[in-house]
């Protein structure tokens, strides 16, 4: 065989294999979207669940997952960041980091309700934390930090030697040329780590059915006091999100609507999940280019 | 330069934000410990009865706004395990404590809130409308496995069971199976998976909680007996269990009055009935943790 | 003068600026390797406690094959034999990582080299939607369209290692794709024209010199895709049976070890022994995890091209 064909060939298989993929990613996306949009309504995004009666909504629930979002990344980002920035530019070659890094790629296959449990004996019963947002967004940062800390190495690895080579000739500190030159440049590899982590946290049930509960009180949008016990941004308080609303009327509820609730709020999931990752790109890509000063990538 | 700035100003923003965040937090306990003003109640366990006592407390914090109650799932084993080991005010369960391994039932105070009836379920292929008890018991031990052995088409039996150590396996074996070791099966734990499950399967036989039984799947009736509230009141109907929600010691005076309120007329021909439970009220025998029933 | 010596003496900014960025990361690595050995050690010890409380022996539990932990066996002990898990879970975990690997390959090399502007912009952010799925959602539509269909085709009840490991290579293939094509991103474009100016084909290019350069970023990629479906619970105990059964081929129920110790923790009581050894479960998934994890390393250590 020439190696034309099998160039052809290979190219060949390559889309054969995409086509497959795309064919599997528009039956599911579809068929959520299809079952799901329906559903959808002004009403359902802003009215309060029901526990068993029809025409209940999904505001609370659609807060928390945002709100947990915004608060676990908050948390896990920055130990990320550093021990990224420290496996990849300070950690000397030897077992001790070896350890550290397998430990915590092991920590990524751990099962959910395992991570839920040890959340909800330490965070929620040990720290006293209770049920609350908090407690969750800890317990997930335990899924977040190793896909987190795994990209922002493998991005800060991918800089050539040359870009801090030319940092510290001028004269800049290593920590200098990391933040200001490597950092920024790692940026997009970066931004697919929070994106991944981002998606685990909007589906994540199991481990949040035991740190932040699954019910969802009423809260008060109206309270910016964060202390208050019924406003809507106390971490303190508990809250059931997106995909454990979903758990619970698939699994337990006895609302007669379950089907349509359930429909409704994965395609609702699936285009916060979307918006969510245009907007980070779309940001990313933006950041990028005014950090680095280069035109795209 | 201004673009190095901002970068280090944002890894600046997000580090301290994640040391607030992880500070904040104690603070934000000891604000709210600090004014201590409501009662905080918290309900811990059984999945199956969560929706009835949030629903509950719900309603009951509308009319006392001094009391926060929080109820939560978890699975009964958690409930029972948290309640003896006082993390909780009270835990929520599908069985007796004396069922659960681990669990010293003498130290736990038992309020029984509601009482649930469990009915054979079929796929709707399936041509047998009623069993013997005898024979519900050859199924789910394996010895009869075509429906056609007792009385149905020529289709191969699948037994879908009840997670080890649920309240609604235990009740299930203790009204049908009387000791006997059940067929190793499919297990699944919660009841909307278990409908969906045997609507989808043809040849399949389950069992369920009363309110799950909709129109795409068909309950069997035992020795002639259609599973209805009213049989499982004078126990013609045996397949039923309490839903109890236990607390360590005589509850205080705030949890007992909740525990009142979900006792009274009002919640109990309510609330109660619309999310398909049986009235504790209406019930006349009861069944102590042995299993013996007797007439009230 | 003085100024300059001082200036010679003293460590300067730069170095007090290093010393800082360098304490802030090692303290941020060490709170995460913390944290790591936290929960390590919170699994092993309440794992161990089968063995050393309740003295089960290793042997029953890793080689025997009856699952009833509340009921005594014939030898006197409970029946906690964890072998049809065990073989099951490694079963889906390998076939949707062999079988995920070269679709997610493929698209990381469509996105990434054939058609970066198309691909890059439409394909990956599809891909990434499919992590945020909630595993009940993934669960239901497997148990809705997949198990009748695997029922038509093949008999059976449709239930079995089968169904969970198309389930399984759905759900690991957006963490595959998206880690692979950030490590095939990174390899410098100069290997590119190097191989091209050497008169190579694409194809050639991408398997000789691309795929080698960025392997030990697509084996990591597939740790994390196995890890993904070691732990998944949720959405494989809907279509794979859920009954601890040795499988008998490819379509009789089974279980996974996270499926039965999602099944199994809210029914039991902490500190006891069905509790117990639902921990252990979770021990095994981690020594297991662990040994791929070493294998993995291995192959990659063996396979990389000199730099």
């Amino acid at each position: 065989m020439s190696r034309k064909t099998t160039d052809r060939l290979a190219t060949g298989t390559i889309y054969a294999f995409v086509g497959v993929v795309v064919a599997i990613l528009c039956g599911l996306i579809g068929y959520i979207l299809i079952t799901g949009i329906p559903d959808i309504s002004w009403h359902f995004l802003t009215s309060a669940a029901t526990a068993f009666t029809a025409g209940g909504g999904i505001r609370d629930q659609l807060f928390n997952s945002l709100y947990l979002l915004l608060l676990t990344l908050v948390i896990s980002f920055p130990f990320a960041l550093g021990c990224g920035i420290y496996l990849s530019e300070y950690a000397p070659q030897n077992w001790v980091t070896g350890l550290l890094r397998m430990a915590i790629e092991v920590l990524s296959s751990l099962p959910s309700v395992v991570v839920g449990l040890f959340g909800y004996l330490i965070f929620v019963i040990r720290f006293n934390l209770g049920f609350s947002i908090l407690a969750g967004a800890l317990a997930l940062t335990f899924f977040n930090l190793p896909i987190l800390t795994r990209s922002i190495e493998e991005a800060l690895q991918d800089v050539p030697n040359l870009q801090r080579e030319a940092g510290v000739s001028l004269g800049l500190s290593n920590w200098r040329t990391i933040t200001k030159i490597v950092l920024p440049i790692a940026l997009p590899g970066i931004l697919t780590g929070i994106i991944i982590s981002a998606g685990r946290v909007f589906g994540e049930a199991a481990a949040l059915i035991y740190t932040s509960g699954q019910s969802a009180p009423t809260v008060d949008y109206g309270n910016w006091n964060f202390l208050s016990a019924d406003s809507f941004l106390n971490p303190m308080r508990p809250a059931e999100t997106l995909a454990v609303h979903i758990w619970k009327v698939n699994t337990e509820g006895i609302t007669p609507d379950a089907v349509a609730i359930s429909a409704g709020a994965s395609a609702v999931l699936i285009v916060i999940i979307l918006i969510f990752n245009v907007g980070a790109r779309f940001l990313g890509q933006r950041l990028y280019q005014h950090l680095t000063a280069s035109k795209s990538k | 330069m201004k673009k190095g700035k901002i970068f280090s100003a944002l890894i600046a923003v997000t580090i301290t934000g994640g040391l607030l965040a992880s500070c904040g937090s104690s603070n934000a306990k000891n604000a709210s410990s600090a004014k201590a003003s409501p009662t905080k109640i918290t309900a811990v366990g059984s999945t199956a009865l969560q929706p009835l006592v949030e629903q509950a407390a719900k309603d009951y914090q509308n009319k006392h706004s001094n009391v926060t109650i929080n109820v939560q799932g978890g699975g009964s084993g958690t409930g029972l395990s948290q309640i003896q080991s006082g993390a909780v005010t009270i835990g929520n369960s599908d069985i007796f404590a004396a069922q659960q391994t681990g669990i010293t039932a003498s130290k736990l105070v038992d309020h029984r809130v509601a009482v649930v009836g469990m009915t054979p379920v079929v796929n709707r292929d399936v041509t047998v409308k009623n069993l013997t008890m005898a024979q519900l018991k050859a199924i789910f031990t394996g010895k009869v496995t075509n429906w056609k052995q007792v009385g149905g088409k020529d289709e191969k039996i699948n037994v879908v069971n009840r997670a080890q150590g649920s309240g609604t396996r235990a009740t299930f074996e203790a009204a049908v199976l009387k000791g006997a070791k059940a067929l190793k099966a499919q297990e699944q734990d919660s009841n909307g998976t278990v409908q969906k499950i045997v609507s989808s399967t043809p040849g399949t036989i389950s069992y369920l909680a009363f309110s799950y039984v909709n129109k795409n799947i068909k309950a069997l009736s035992i020795d002639n007996v259609k599973p209805t509230a009213t049989n499982v009141t004078t126990n013609k109907w045996q397949i039923w269990s309490y839903e109890h929600m236990y607390t360590k010691g005589q509850p205080n005076a705030a949890t007992q009055k909740f525990l009142n309120y979900i006792d009274s007329k009002q919640v109990q021909n309510g609330l109660v009935q619309k999310l398909g439970y049986i009235s504790v009220h209406d019930m006349q025998v009861t069944k102590n943790a042995a299993g013996t029933v007797k007439q009230q | 003068m003085d100024r300059m010596k001082q200036n010679l003496h003293q460590a300067s900014k730069a170095s007090y600026q290093d010393y800082f960025g360098k304490s802030i990361s090692l303290f941020c690595a060490s709170l995460v390797g913390m944290l790591v050995v936290a929960i390590l050690y919170f699994v092993m010890t309440r794992g161990l406690a089968t063995f050393t409380q309740n003295h089960i022996s290793l042997r029953s539990f890793l080689l025997g094959q009856t699952w009833n932990p509340t009921q005594i066996g014939a030898n006197g002990q409970p029946e906690v034999g964890a072998l049809p898990m065990i073989v099951t879970s490694l079963a889906v975990t390998l076939l949707a990582a062999l079988l995920a690997t070269p679709f997610a390959v493929g698209v990381a090399l469509f996105v990434t080299e054939i058609a970066p502007r198309r691909g890059g912009q439409l394909l990956q952010p599809m891909i990434e939607l499919l992590v945020g799925i909630p595993s009940v959602v993934y669960g239901f539509i497997g148990l809705s369209a997949l198990v009748p269909l695997m029922r038509h085709l093949f008999g059976g009840t449709g239930f079995g290692i089968l169904t969970g490991t198309l389930v399984l290579f759905v759900m690991v293939l957006p963490t595959i794709t998206s880690l692979a094509s950030d490590s095939l991103r990174a390899v410098p474009l100069d290997y590119h024209s190097a191989a091209l100016a050497l008169g190579a084909t694409r194809w050639q290019m991408l398997y000789k010199v691309v795929l080698r350069a960025a392997l030990p970023g697509i084996l990591t990629a597939v740790i994390f895709g196995m890890a993904r479906a070691f732990g998944e619970a949720l959405a494989v105990q809907m279509v794979i049976g859920n009954a601890v059964l040795m499988p008998k081929g490819w379509l009789t129920p089974t279980s996974t070890l996270t499926s039965q110790l999602t099944t199994g923790i809210g029914n039991t009581t902490l500190g006891t022994l069905p509790n117990n050894v639902l921990w252990s479960l979770a021990l095994i998934l981690l020594v297991m995890s662990l040994f791929f994890n070493s294998l993995v390393r291995f192959i990659g250590r063996r396979g990389r091209m000199q730099k």
